[in-house]
C-alpha cells in the first residue's frame, strides 16, 4: 500500500525545487537576462557563475521575490514567484533563507539578537527554546563563543557566518549565497567553503550559490550554470563544464583575458581613434 | 528653448513622481502604525533615540531663547512704562510660535538628520533587503516606529522647550532686571490662554512633527544607496524639513490667528 506515497515523494523530489523559464528582465534599456532557464534541482548546490556585471544577484533577487520579471516564469516549490504578493510572498519567503554579500547584519543588534530576530517575528517560541536555537546554530557555524560580539566587532569571514546562521534559523528549505567567497582570506573562504557544503547535507537543503569565484565554487557545486550576456552559455557539472568545447567556459573557467568577453570595451579604431586629434577626444 | 521646456518638464516629472511616492510611503507607513501598540517597546526604543537624546540641545536653546526674548522684550516694554507684562511677551512668543518652530528645526538637524542616515545606511548596507528576504516587512518593523516616535516626541520637546524658555525670560526679567517676580507669573497666568494659545501651539507642533519624521523617513528609505547619496538625503531632509516647517508655520497661523 505504501507505493502511491513513495512514488509521489520520489516525483516530488525529482520536481526542480526552483523552475526558471524564459527569463527576461531588463533596467531601462540595459537587459540583463534574455530568455534564461534554469532548474535547481533539491538537495544540491547549484552554482550560477559568470562574469561581473551579468545579473547574478539580480537572479537571486528575482528567485526571492524582490523584483519582477519583464517576461517568463519563477517558480520555487510550485510556487509562482512572479505572481506572488503579501502574505503569500512572505509565507514563501519564511522558507527560504539568504545570505548577502556582506552579511547584511542588523547593525543596532549583537550577534544573538541577529540570529534571534526571524525567530522572534516569526514564532511565539519561549525565550529559553530561542535561546537553545541560537545557540545550535551558532555552534553550527562556529561562532557560539562570539554570541555578544556586535556587528562591527567581526570580521568579514565572521560577519558572513552569523549571517549563514541567521539565514538557517527558520531551517528554510534553500538558502541562497550572494558571492559568499569574495573578499575572503584562504582560512575564511576555506570554512565558508566547507559550511555551505556540510549545511547543505546535513539539513537537506537546496543551496544556490552565485559567485565568481572558479576554484571555491567548483569544489562544492553538484551543477554550475554559466551566465554571459543575459543568457546560460553553459551548464553541467563540473567536470562537464571542463570537458565542454564551449569558447565561453573555457575562458571564464580559465581566466583567460581574452574571448567571447572581450578584453577591449567597444569603441572605434585604434589608428582611427589616434589620428581622429584632440577634437575627438 | 524646446530643450529648456524639455528640462523642465523632466524636473516637474522627477518631482511629482518624488511626491507620488512620498505619499505612497506614507500610506504604507499609517497601516503599520496600529500593530504597534501591541509592540509598543519598537516605540519606546526610538522613543529614547530620537527624542530623549534631543533634550540636551531643546533645553539649552530654549533657555538662551527664552533669555533672549526676556532681554528684548524687556527694553521695548520699558519705554512704554509696561515691564510688568514681560512674562505674557514671553510666553505668547513661546508657545504660539517659537516653541513649536524652533524646536521643529531643531528635532529636522538632531533627529531628522539621524533618522535619515539610519535609514538610508541600512538601505545601503542591504539591511532592508535582508529583513524583506526573512519575510519582515522593513516599513513596519523599522519606519512604522520610527514615525510613530517622531510624531509622539515633537510635542514633547517643544513643551519643554517653552517651559524653559519662560524660565530663561524670567531668569533675566525678573532676576536680572528686576521685572516684579508676581507680575511675571500672574499676568502670564492671566493672558495666556489654555485653548487659543497652547493647544493651537501644540497642534501645531504635532504637524510639525509628523512633516519633519516624515520627510526624514522617506528621505533615507528613498536615498541612493551610497555614501554620497546618503549625504544627500540627509542635506535635503534639513532644507526640506525647515522650508515645510516655516511654510506651514504661516499657514497654521493664518488658520489659527487669522480673523
Amino acid at each position: 500500500m505504501p507505493q502511491p506515497f513513495c512514488h509521489a515523494f520520489v516525483i516530488m523530489n525529482e520536481t526542480p525545487l526552483v523552475r526558471i523559464r524564459d527569463l527576461h528582465y531588463a533596467r531601462g534599456s540595459h537587459v540583463i537576462f534574455a530568455g534564461v532557464d534554469i532548474d535547481i534541482r533539491r538537495g544540491t548546490v547549484t552554482a550560477i557563475m559568470g562574469p561581473s556585471g551579468t545579473g547574478k544577484t539580480t537572479l537571486l533577487r528575482l528567485i526571492g521575490g524582490q523584483l519582477r520579471p519583464d517576461r517568463g516564469s519563477i517558480e520555487v516549490d510550485g510556487q509562482p514567484v512572479h505572481r506572488l504578493r503579501g502574505k503569500a510572498l512572505y509565507a514563501l519567503r519564511k522558507r527560504m533563507g539568504m545570505l548577502f554579500q556582506n552579511g547584511a547584519l542588523l547593525t543596532d543588534m549583537d550577534v544573538y539578537d541577529n540570529i534571534a530576530f526571524p525567530l522572534r517575528e516569526h514564532t511565539a517560541l519561549p525565550e529559553s527554546l530561542i535561546r537553545t536555537l541560537v545557540l545550535m546554530k551558532l555552534e553550527a557555524v562556529g561562532l557560539r563563543g562570539a554570541r555578544h560580539l556586535m556587528p562591527s566587532q567581526l570580521s568579514g569571514g565572521m560577519a558572513r557566518r552569523v549571517a549563514l546562521a541567521r539565514a538557517i534559523a527558520l531551517d528554510p528549505m534553500m538558502v541562497m549565497y550572494d558571492e559568499p567567497f569574495t573578499g575572503q582570506d584562504p582560512i575564511s573562504m576555506g570554512v565558508l567553503v566547507r559550511l555551505i557544503r556540510t549545511l547543505n547535507d546535513a539539513l537537506d537543503l537546496t543551496s544556490v550559490v552565485v559567485s565568481h569565484d572558479i576554484k571555491e565554487t567548483r569544489a562544492i557545486a553538484d551543477y554550475i550554470y554559466l551566465l554571459s550576456e543575459g543568457k546560460v552559455v553553459a551548464q553541467g557539472t563540473s567536470e562537464e563544464l571542463e570537458q565542454s568545447d564551449s569558447a565561453w567556459a573555457r575562458q571564464f573557467l580559465h581566466g583567460e583575458p581574452d574571448g567571447p568577453v572581450p578584453f577591449h570595451y567597444p569603441a572605434p579604431a585604434y589608428a582611427e581613434d589616434l589620428l581622429a586629434g584632440e577634437e575627438a577626444a | 528653448m524646446t530643450e529648456a521646456l524639455r528640462q523642465l518638464g523632466l524636473v516637474g516629472l522627477g518631482f511629482f513622481q518624488r511626491l507620488g511616492r512620498a505619499h505612497l510611503l506614507l500610506l504604507a507607513i499609517l497601516a503599520g502604525v496600529p500593530p504597534l501598540f501591541l509592540r509598543f517597546s519598537l516605540v519606546v526604543r526610538q522613543l529614547y533615540s530620537v527624542g530623549v537624546l534631543s533634550l540636551l540641545i531643546i533645553l539649552v536653546s530654549g533657555l538662551f531663547v527664552g533669555m533672549v526674548l526676556g532681554l528684548q522684550g524687556y527694553n521695548t516694554l520699558v519705554d512704554f512704562g509696561a515691564e510688568e507684562s514681560l512674562g505674557v511677551v514671553v510666553a505668547l512668543s513661546l508657545v504660539r510660535e517659537l516653541g513649536p518652530v524652533v524646536t521643529a528645526l531643531l528635532f529636522a538637524g538632531r533627529a531628522g538628520s539621524a533618522l535619515t542616515a539610519e535609514i538610508g545606511l541600512m538601505k545601503a548596507t542591504e539591511q532592508l533587503s535582508a529583513m524583506e528576504m526573512m519575510a519582515v516587512d522593513p516599513i513596519r518593523r523599522v519606519l512604522a516606529p520610527r514615525f510613530l516616535a517622531g510624531f509622539l516626541a515633537m510635542p514633547l520637546l517643544a513643551a519643554i522647550f517653552s517651559a524653559v524658555g519662560v524660565i530663561g525670560g524670567w531668569f533675566v526679567g525678573v532676576g536680572l532686571l528686576g521685572v516684579d517676580d508676581g507680575a511675571y507669573w500672574s499676568q502670564m497666568q492671566a493672558k495666556v490662554d489654555l485653548y487659543d494659545d497652547i493647544w493651537n501651539g501644540v497642534v501645531k507642533s504635532i504637524v510639525f512633527g509628523a512633516v519633519v519624521t516624515w520627510i526624514a523617513i522617506f528621505e533615507g528609505y528613498d536615498a541612493v544607496p551610497t555614501s554620497e547619496g546618503v549625504s544627500r538625503a540627509t542635506t535635503r531632509t534639513v532644507v526640506h524639513s525647515a522650508l515645510a516647517v516655516l511654510g506651514l508655520d504661516f499657514v497654521l497661523t493664518a488658520l489659527m490667528f487669522g480673523d
